[in-house]
């Protein structure tokens, strides 16, 4: 399996990387919440099925749902 | 290539401290945060994996098995979801900032009102 | 500082870090040939010990029962801060921003009605995978942290599907406040049934069971539960918290 856990690799490498440099916060919720998933395959890949539950439901759904209030909550006034 | 896990969370670490540091944008700084986060939780798993071995649950595999390393993931898994929190009260807070000063630059935030 | 200086010494900074860190990577095993013999031992002697299939549940509330206790006092200590900093946020806004808005025009931004209807109907199965994987965390891949956040986000689809006064309803604020509170002394207090039996702190005292059986592992059910409860609540809470803004402008439309 050496070749599956280089390729997600690459792929969590990848999306960290596009999670620094999209600078407007709206755009990068989306993409944090894709790096989540991408987290969570990489995760299971490693043996990992709690830490990968975790991550798919807190990194995808969590945290993206909360960076949207704030930006939401913060545009109000 | 046994490098490569030890390299890939390095890296995580070094892409996301660089947004911290040249970020404009207060939410944009905690989201590199927790970018930062996630390189531990790689580097935590990458430690404690063996190869050509199972997960640690025991429902169906029997016992001797060669599975791997429980206690990284213990130590992944309370981290995830009180990370998350912890981004809330940092989200909260830049918030607050954005109604006090208007804005949400860091560069812009050098006075200290008291 | 500006921009830049601070950036190259950013990059000065980083060239340290990665030397440091090559240096230190040699000194590892290779990825794929750990021998760490806590972990090696748990393996042997953990589900006879403990009558749980999920070992990880079992390293994090029973043999390391102490530091998930720490860390969800860092949840609670983090959703304590929320509220502060939200709620002196709203009781300034109630008396001067809001009356000020309502004269701007501002209308509420209408869902479609497949947002509706699919919220509508995802909300029983969601609650429902949420009990079972809180429920299931000494059995299966899951447990209190992860069932938790996916009943709060039951909680999320029910203001997607209606508006927040019908999340108000189903959660209310006390409601809230309350499963989070108690979840998180549960804990502790389940802790002390290991110094009433004479031993140590959060010892598993409680009778074991039969491995594979729903009601198994003793005190690592209750704490799962526990922990489901104080996850879902405090989660809950903070939703709620950054959706209180909109209830002010709906009210007025």
């Amino acid at each position: 399996m050496e070749l599956l856990h280089g390729l997600v690799l690459v792929l969590v490498a990848v999306g960290g990387t596009a999670v620094v440099f999209t600078r407007d916060p709206l755009a990068q919720s989306m993409v944090v919440s894709f790096y989540g998933i991408l987290l969570g395959i990489l995760f299971f890949v490693f043996r990992a099925p709690d830490v990968a539950l975790s991550q798919i439901v807190v990194g995808a759904v969590a945290l993206p749902t909360m960076i949207l209030l704030a930006l939401a909550k913060a545009n109000q006034e | 290539m046994t490098f490569l896990p030890f390299a890939i969370a390095a890296w995580l670490f070094a892409v996301g401290l660089y947004g911290i540091v040249t970020s404009r944008h207060l939410i944009h700084l905690v989201i590199c945060l927790s970018v930062v986060q996630s390189s531990t939780y790689v580097l935590l798993l990458a430690i404690g994996y063996r190869t050509g071995a199972g997960a640690p649950i025991f429902a169906e595999t029997p016992v001797g098995a060669p599975v791997v390393d429980p206690v990284v993931q213990a130590l992944t898994l309370t981290d995830s979801v009180v990370a998350a929190t912890v981004t809330a009260l940092l989200l909260a807070l830049a918030v607050q900032v954005h109604k006090k000063a208007g804005t949400f630059d860091p560069d812009e935030l050098d006075i200290l009102q008291g | 500082m500006s921009f830049t200086s601070r950036r190259n010494l950013f990059f000065a900074g980083v060239l340290g870090f990665a030397a440091l860190f090559l240096w230190g990577l040699r000194g590892l095993p290779d990825f794929g040939r750990y021998e760490g013999v806590y972990g090696l031992t748990l393996n042997k002697v953990g589900v006879a010990q403990t009558h749980a299939t999920n070992l990880v549940a079992a390293v994090a509330f029973d043999y390391r029962g102490f530091d998930t206790l720490g860390e969800e006092f860092i949840l609670f200590a983090a959703v304590v801060g929320v509220a502060i900093l939200l709620r002196a946020h709203r009781d300034e806004a109630a008396t001067d921003d809001a009356k000020e808005k309502e004269d701007e025009g501002r209308s509420v931004p209408h869902t479609s009605d497949a947002v509706r209807v699919l919220g509508l109907g995802l909300i029983g199965p969601t609650v429902l995978l949420g009990l079972y994987v809180v429920v299931h965390g000494h059995l299966t891949p899951g447990g209190g942290f992860s069932g938790g956040v996916v009943l709060a986000t039951a909680a999320l689809l029910v203001y997607l599907a209606g508006e927040y006064v019908a999340l108000r309803r189903v959660s209310p604020e006390s409601l809230t406040e309350l499963a989070e509170s108690a979840g998180a002394g549960s804990y502790a207090v389940i802790g002390v049934f290991g110094l009433l039996a004479g031993q140590a702190f959060l010892t598993n005292v409680l009778p074991l069971g039969t491995t594979g059986h729903l009601n198994s592992s003793g005190t690592i059910l209750l704490i799962n539960l526990a922990v489901g409860v104080e996850v879902a609540g405090g989660f809950s809470f903070i939703l709620a918290e950054f959706l209180e803004q909109t209830l002010l402008v709906r009210e007025r439309v």
